[in-house]
């Protein structure tokens, strides 16, 4: 069944409007946001369809604001969604850290253009991993997915706001200028085949609620704003009760469950899509638009008789370490080949898993255009050699 | 790699509550306090505690729905004040209490949002913050508490330091023009607009109460002793010292152009209540221009 908020059918679009249909379609009810190149055709989408479902759209004074508020908005009870490109990302890594303390559930949408600093607002890049991960301060964790099309653009989106809710957890939609620009057919599927996923609410009464109990899954209910519940949520290390506790017990015990609801659930969140791992001498590790080229080069080179196999993330972060380290124990595995439109960001990962069992190669693009399979080729046939 | 963190367990749902209400309802306004939460943090003669009581008391006198009233605070001395009330309280990070407040509010209208934070929270880093809220009529409300200075860190000079001012990182005086906050809020599309001291505490009381049921984006300053850091700095003697020279220097007006409203170091601090309009809100506006027009029934071609 069609809906105001889910656009039942087959449509054309780009991978921008996809990830805004696929926020509508997940029951975003509230979009914060700037204008920003390649990210802009999301909060215009949004613009359009959110008023359609009674649901707010705010164009805010800058993505401080467009992170602040909409971190304010899902503690009111919305599911709520931001969109953003490098400059933008930049300016939400504070907020985002916000998101992680209090854990508040919500999305970012961000399109990698090529950087650093204004660098290329127009064109491709994929250079965002790591500040992703690592790019507010102290520690958390942190879920990114990455899709290689609209199709997915929509779906990932949806997965976006489950993953967030089921852990209060902001999760960001690492998009590319290409898959955000490309224009392709995507399926909206019938509404009630829509999984959506909505943040456990509390179930005792406020004055026996403890807003940060340890929960059996370290994700403890989430009490709305106007509920009754009377919380507290700081940014500063609190206790159980939500109260500051500027110590190192508090800071403990606090940080390793921040740490520990993510990593304890890794197996459940890491997706991939993997190609000829069952005779891979050399695996080909891309994400996002450079999946598309690396799948070319896979098809080309398995043509041509190279034992070469192809791990997709479709989840960035976390990363899949041990899927890494077991195939670099493996002795037929020879070669890492990771290829992205950056300097070395995942490829660090993929190293460090491999942990020198099986050699590591870059394939490294500074951004402005995706590579052709034929470039990537050659490292693969150099790899091969 | 093997990870092996320190053991931290959580303790007992018991020991959490134990002893929290300890000395709690001993004041007949502590139904407005967190259990647990008392004593505060600030330092002795500071006005923060004032306004604190003012707002309770505002909570009192206006009978707000404890339910719905969002408290949403910055970082400062006055940033701690949302822990303390026993109300849905957001304690955010440096100069986002009002984006927070903004998405809080829109995406429940029902709930009264209260945004209570600092000089250098609101106008330094939040600066851009305020002015867009006010733009855009947001309906919230926003407490400053004006102490002229950064007193959690020390007492550093901040956008509201008087000229010629001392504080830690202007030790030869300031040598900025600061904000007239009032001036500003009203140039920024503020409906509401009061200026109060510490002194002035059915004042600022009633002026919380007339912005929390006012629709739109109210203002209410509030004078702020810190006698520890801007009153040491610049002689202005003890927390008693600096009431009374509120007392003796605040000169209530209505008639005043919120422009020649600015305060200095010393001399005359305007008080009352400058802007008081009514203008569709944010939430009017977007029902009107965006929700009905997306939901009109489409209109025939032929027409």
């Amino acid at each position: 069944m069609s809906s105001k908020a889910v656009r039942t059918g087959a449509h054309f679009m780009s991978g921008d409007e996809a990830c805004a249909e696929g926020g509508m379609a997940a029951g975003c009810s509230f979009f914060a946001g700037y204008p920003i190149t390649p990210a802009t055709e999301v909060a215009e989408r949004m613009s359009i369809r959110l008023p359609q479902v009674g649901g707010v759209y705010i164009q805010m004074e800058d993505e401080i604001a467009s992170m602040a508020a909409i971190i304010g908005a899902s503690c009111a009870g919305a599911k709520a969604m931001t969109s953003t490109s490098g400059p933008g990302f930049s300016l939400m890594m504070e907020n985002i850290g916000l998101a992680a303390m209090l854990e508040v559930p919500c999305v970012v949408v961000n399109i990698q253009r090529g950087g650093p600093s204004t660098g290329l607002p127009t064109l491709v890049g994929q250079q965002d991993v790591m500040q992703c991960r690592w790019g507010s301060h102290g520690d958390y964790e942190v879920i990114a997915l990455s899709p290689d099309s609209p199709q997915e653009a929509f779906e990932l989106t949806i997965e976006a706001f489950n993953l967030s809710e089921k852990y209060r957890t902001p999760v960001v939609l690492l998009s590319d200028e290409v898959v955000g620009h490309m224009t392709e057919k995507v399926i909206i599927p019938d509404s009630k085949k829509i999984k959506t996923v909505s943040r456990k609410l509390p179930k005792k009464k406020p004055e026996n609620f403890i807003p940060y109990a340890h929960e059996e899954d370290d994700v403890p209910p989430m009490a709305i704003a106007g509920e009754g519940y009377h919380v507290h949520a700081t940014g500063l290390t609190h206790d159980e009760l939500g109260y500051p506790a500027i110590n190192a017990d508090a800071q403990e015990r606090l940080v390793q469950r921040l740490i520990r609801k993510i990593r304890n659930h890794v197996e459940e969140i890491i997706r991939t899509e993997d190609a000829f791992l069952d005779d891979a001498e050399i695996i080909l590790v891309s994400y996002g638009c450079s999946a598309r080229a690396a799948r070319e080069v896979v098809e080309t080179a398995r043509a041509d008789g190279m034992k070469i196999g192809m791990i997709r993330l479709i989840t960035v972060w976390p990363f899949c370490e041990r899927k890494i380290s077991e195939l670099a124990a493996l002795e037929r595995v020879k070669k890492f080949v990771v290829c992205e439109i950056n300097a070395g960001q995942i490829a660090y990962e993929v190293e460090r898993c491999a942990g020198g069992k099986a050699e590591t190669i870059l394939a490294g693009f500074m951004g402005g255009r995706i590579f052709t399979p034929e470039e990537l080729y050659r490292v693969v046939r150099e790899a091969a050699e | 790699m093997k990870i092996r963190f320190i053991d931290a367990e959580a303790p007992p749902a018991s020991r959490i509550f134990e002893n929290l209400a300890a000395g709690h309802g001993d004041h007949p306004l502590d139904r407005y306090l967190k259990k647990g939460r008392i004593p505060h943090i600030w330092c002795s003669g500071c006005g923060n505690g004032i306004l604190l009581a003012a707002f309770v008391k505002a909570m009192e006198k206006g009978n707000f729905d404890t339910k719905k009233t969002v408290v949403v605070s910055g970082i400062g001395c006055i940033g701690r004040a949302a822990g303390y009330l026993d109300l849905d309280t957001y304690h955010t990070t440096h100069g986002r209490a009002i984006p927070f407040a903004t998405g809080l509010k829109l995406a429940n209208p029902k709930l009264n949002v209260v945004v209570i934070s600092g000089d250098g929270d609101l106008f330094a880093i939040g600066g851009n913050h305020f002015i867009h809220a006010a733009r855009r009529n947001v309906d919230i409300t926003v407490i400053c508490s004006n102490n002229f200075n950064y007193g959690m860190t020390g007492g550093q000079g901040g956008p509201t330091t008087p000229l010629e001012s001392k504080t830690t990182t202007t030790p030869y005086g300031c040598s900025e023009h600061p904000f007239n906050l009032v001036y500003l809020a009203k140039a920024s599309g503020a409906v509401y607009v009061a200026r109060w001291t510490a002194l002035h505490t059915h004042e600022l009381r009633d002026s919380i109460i007339h912005s929390v049921n006012k629709p739109g984006f109210c203002f209410v300053e509030a004078i702020t002793p810190c006698p520890t850091a801007h009153g040491r700095r610049n002689k202005l003697g003890d927390g008693l010292s600096m009431m009374k020279s509120y007392r003796d220097n605040s000169v209530l007006t209505t008639e005043l152009d919120p422009e020649e409203t600015a305060i200095g170091l010393k001399g005359k601090i305007a008080v009352g209540e400058f802007v008081d309009i009514d203008k569709p809100t944010f939430m009017d506006m977007y029902d009107e221009c965006a929700i009905c027009r997306a939901n009109a029934p489409k209109k025939s071609k032929k027409s």
